[in-house]
């Protein structure tokens, strides 16, 4: 599904990703760990196609080259960003936003657009399981939200998308030890056969929850080592220090 | 984000000229032009005295020069004063002799005018140039006591009612602007709605300029008698032309003892071309007196167009127990600029008045908010809330908020709170995260921004508007 070959991007003049690759297939989760400043948000903004980085290297995502793309196509073929810091937009009423975001992705789908009535109750739905209050919905989007509502508001919005690659960065930082489990059970009942996820984390415990396939270290913008699911366990014992 | 895509900017759609052939006064600003008018329009004599009065005022009054936009020195001598279609120096009786090419324009604005494609439940007055060519469902609102008709022809018809009204609100020697447009007016329309009378439909003037080298000096007359209420709007678009043109307006309301008037305008004039040049200048005085007790004059504005807006809806709360209120979005792009607010005048016991004022500002243009709150002695228990907030787009506009607030009694009070605020770069890359497109994301931020004031527009024009907000900004993010 997404295939990076080593992908170097650049930030005023700062060489922040050196030489990554990751192939990732349908229905597989990858984890990406590493310390504070390795480049895991850089690697998650470049694939969304944010302005700023001087990129070389190849990205392809289902045989697309990516960087031909800008971010809301890439948005609506299917590329998924759950923010490390979700944008306040002041004035903007949630469910409006989260309409004319669905509908701008269900057209370029070739989807039918959903009327008011038929958006209001899969939105509720959608809500409902992940235990938010309708009442967010009828809120400015993310204002005065706490860190955890936002992430929450995040994975809502994943669900309502249903993108192909999701990626997450940091979502479960912030959460409550309930809140972490509704969003785990969020994200393993929309996992398929079909999608894939990139889990940017600092945690081990959001692992327990979604058992990755892949666990990678990116340390000084590059993969230092992959694993398989025991590699975070290890890592919560020992530390990065002798990785890099 | 591609950045060929941040400089697209729509062209401006109602800029294009109608050829038809017009009867106009000879250049200039002096008595003879100001008789040619009252000549041609058959006025009464106290008009054109009136008028004349009006003229001989303004040779000791200066153009004022406190406002923020400063333009080059217009030439009132290299001006017409009064350009109307040739075919309509009768005015028509009915819809279907006036010039198919007058239809068409309308048609293509967007304001059908022709029997069967009427605007549904709104009744028409339409202005091209310095005569209003129709005015539409007259006789549904002729049975219900209601007069809507140009100017022109309520100087004719109902000569006592302007007499008692007319400059009963802007005096005849106000300032500079509203004193030309008392000398030189050439039509406009008038409302009279009769005691305890819900005007059934709203009414509506669509104001065009079409022909070059002409001022447009409209004056708009509307009196809601005890306990009435009217809603009213105005509609205004002109050509592409590279030289400045001049709409100097004045409109009065006035509101009788529990009456209401709920006046609102999408102003869309030319604003010039994307590096200034062209556009209009927008100066107008617009003042409502709430003159009876329990009385309401509500503004609502949105303002997209012209090259310089100066305008500053007012209210004159003189009854007690009355109400002002005053919407407004002002939006300015490339190198348009606005200063526009308003003036709460309390003179009443117990008067409120309630200012919701919401400035956007991209490109090199500049946006200001102007107003006063006066509250008189004699003005006890009244009440002021204003809301201002800016929002900018780029770093090259500026947005200013220069509230004057004077409080002469200790029964009353002010609140004034002020936001500015910039859409960033951030929030737009969340938006497109989301499969919106730059038009979008930003149509959605703005139109988030100026809720408050669309809600107020009547609802057939509240989605026009809110597609004009969002087409005024294209191309403005970068
Ligand atoms: N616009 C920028 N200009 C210069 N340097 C930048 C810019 N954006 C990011 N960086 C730098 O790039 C490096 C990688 O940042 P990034 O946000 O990708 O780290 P991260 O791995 O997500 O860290 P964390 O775990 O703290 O979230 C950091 O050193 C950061 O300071
Ligand atoms: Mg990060």
């Amino acid at each position: 599904m997404l295939k990076i070959t080593n992908l170097k991007a650049t930030i005023n003049e700062k060489l922040i990703l050196k030489g990554l690759d990751l192939d990732i297939k349908p229905g597989e989760v990858h984890a990406i760990m590493g310390p504070n400043g390795s480049g895991k948000s850089t690697l998650a903004n470049v694939l969304s196609g944010k302005n700023g980085y001087e990129i070389e290297g190849e990205i392809s995502f289902n045989g697309m080259n990516l960087n031909d793309l800008k971010i809301e196509e890439r948005a609506q073929k299917g590329i998924f960003l759950a923010f490390q810091y979700p944008l306040e937009i002041p004035g903007v009423n949630t469910n409006i936003f989260l309409k004319t975001s669905l509908n701008s992705v269900r057209k370029a789908r070739g989807e039918k657009e959903l009327d008011t009535l038929t958006f209001l109750k899969l939105i509720k739905e959608k809500a409902k399981e992940l235990n938010i209050d309708e009442k967010f919905l009828s809120r400015q989007l993310n204002v005065g939200f706490s860190g955890g509502e936002k992430k929450k508001n995040e994975i809502l919005q994943m669900k309502l998308l249903e993108p192909k690659l999701s990626i997450l960065d940091e979502t479960d930082s912030g959460l409550d030890i309930d809140a972490l489990r509704i969003v785990a059970d969020g994200v393993n009942s929309y996992k398929n056969k079909e999608n894939a996820f990139l889990i940017i984390t600092h945690y081990q415990r959001l692992l327990d929850y979604i058992k990755p396939d892949f666990i990678h270290v990116l340390s000084a913008g590059k993969i230092v080592k992959t694993g398989n699911a025991d590699l975070g366990e290890q890592l919560e014992k020992t530390g990065y220090a002798n990785l890099s | 984000m591609k950045n060929q895509d941040l400089n697209i900017n729509k062209e401006y759609e109602y800029g294009f000229t109608t050829d038809i052939e017009s009867i106009r006064a000879p250049k200039g600003l002096n008595e003879d032009t100001i008789k040619f008018i009252s000549n041609i329009k058959k006025e009464p004599k106290w008009m054109l005295d009136w008028r004349l009065k009006a003229f001989n005022r303004l040779s000791s009054l200066k153009e004022p020069n406190w406002q923020k936009p400063k333009y080059p020195k217009i030439n009132y001598q290299n001006l017409y004063y009064y350009s109307a279609p040739k075919s309509s120096s009768e005015k028509p009786k009915s819809l279907d002799e006036i010039d198919p090419k007058i239809l068409e324009t309308y048609k293509k604005l967007g304001i059908p005018l022709v029997e069967q494609q009427r605007l549904n439940g709104i009744a028409v007055d339409a202005v091209f140039d310095s005569v209003s060519v129709a005015t539409t469902f007259k006789d549904e609102l002729t049975k219900k006591g209601i007069i809507f008709c140009s100017i022109s022809e309520a100087i004719q018809e109902h000569p006592d009612l302007v007499k008692k009204y007319l400059g009963s609100v802007i005096p005849l020697s106000d300032h500079y602007f509203a004193t030309l447009n008392s000398a030189v007016f050439t039509d406009g329309s008038f409302v009279y709605i009769p005691p305890n009378t819900r005007c059934p439909m709203e009414l509506s003037t669509y104001f065009r300029i079409n022909a070059s080298e002409t001022g447009q000096f409209e004056r708009t007359l509307i009196i809601a008698d005890k306990g009435s209420y009217v809603s009213y709007l105005e509609g205004c678009t002109a050509p592409m032309r590279d030289e400045n043109q001049l709409h100097a307006a004045n409109v009065e309301l006035i509101a009788l003892d529990d009456a209401e008037i709920k006046y609102s305008t999408v102003q869309n004039w030319y604003p010039g071309d994307k590096n200034g040049v062209g556009g209009i200048y927008n100066f107008v005085t617009k003042r409502g007196a709430c003159r009876g007790k329990n009385s309401k004059i509500s503004w609502t504005q949105v303002e997209t167009g012209s090259a310089i807006t100066w305008k500053y809806p007012s209210c004159i709360l003189q009854g007690d127990n009355s109400v002002g209120e005053f919407y407004s979005i002002a939006i300015t792009n490339n190198y348009q600029k606005a200063d526009t607010g308003t003036k709460m005048i309390h003179l009443g016991k117990n008067t409120k008045s309630k200012i919701i004022s919401k400035g956007i500002s991209a490109g090199n243009a500049d946006n200001t908010y102007r107003g006063l709150v006066d509250i008189n002695k004699k003005a006890t228990n009244s009440r002021n809330y204003t809301q201002c907030d800016s929002l900018l787009m780029g770093n090259k506009c500026g947005a200013h908020t220069v509230p004057y607030i004077k409080n002469k009694n200790s029964t009353s009070t002010i609140e004034h709170e002020a936001t500015t605020t910039k859409i960033n770069e951030e929030q737009l890359y969340y938006c497109n995260q989301r499969g919106l497109d730059q038009e979008e994301a930003v149509s959605l931020i703005v139109n988030g921004f100026c809720k408050e004031v669309l809600q107020q527009l009547p609802m057939e024009f509240a989605v026009e508007a809110q597609k004009l907000v969002a087409i005024s900004l294209e191309g403005s993010v970068g």
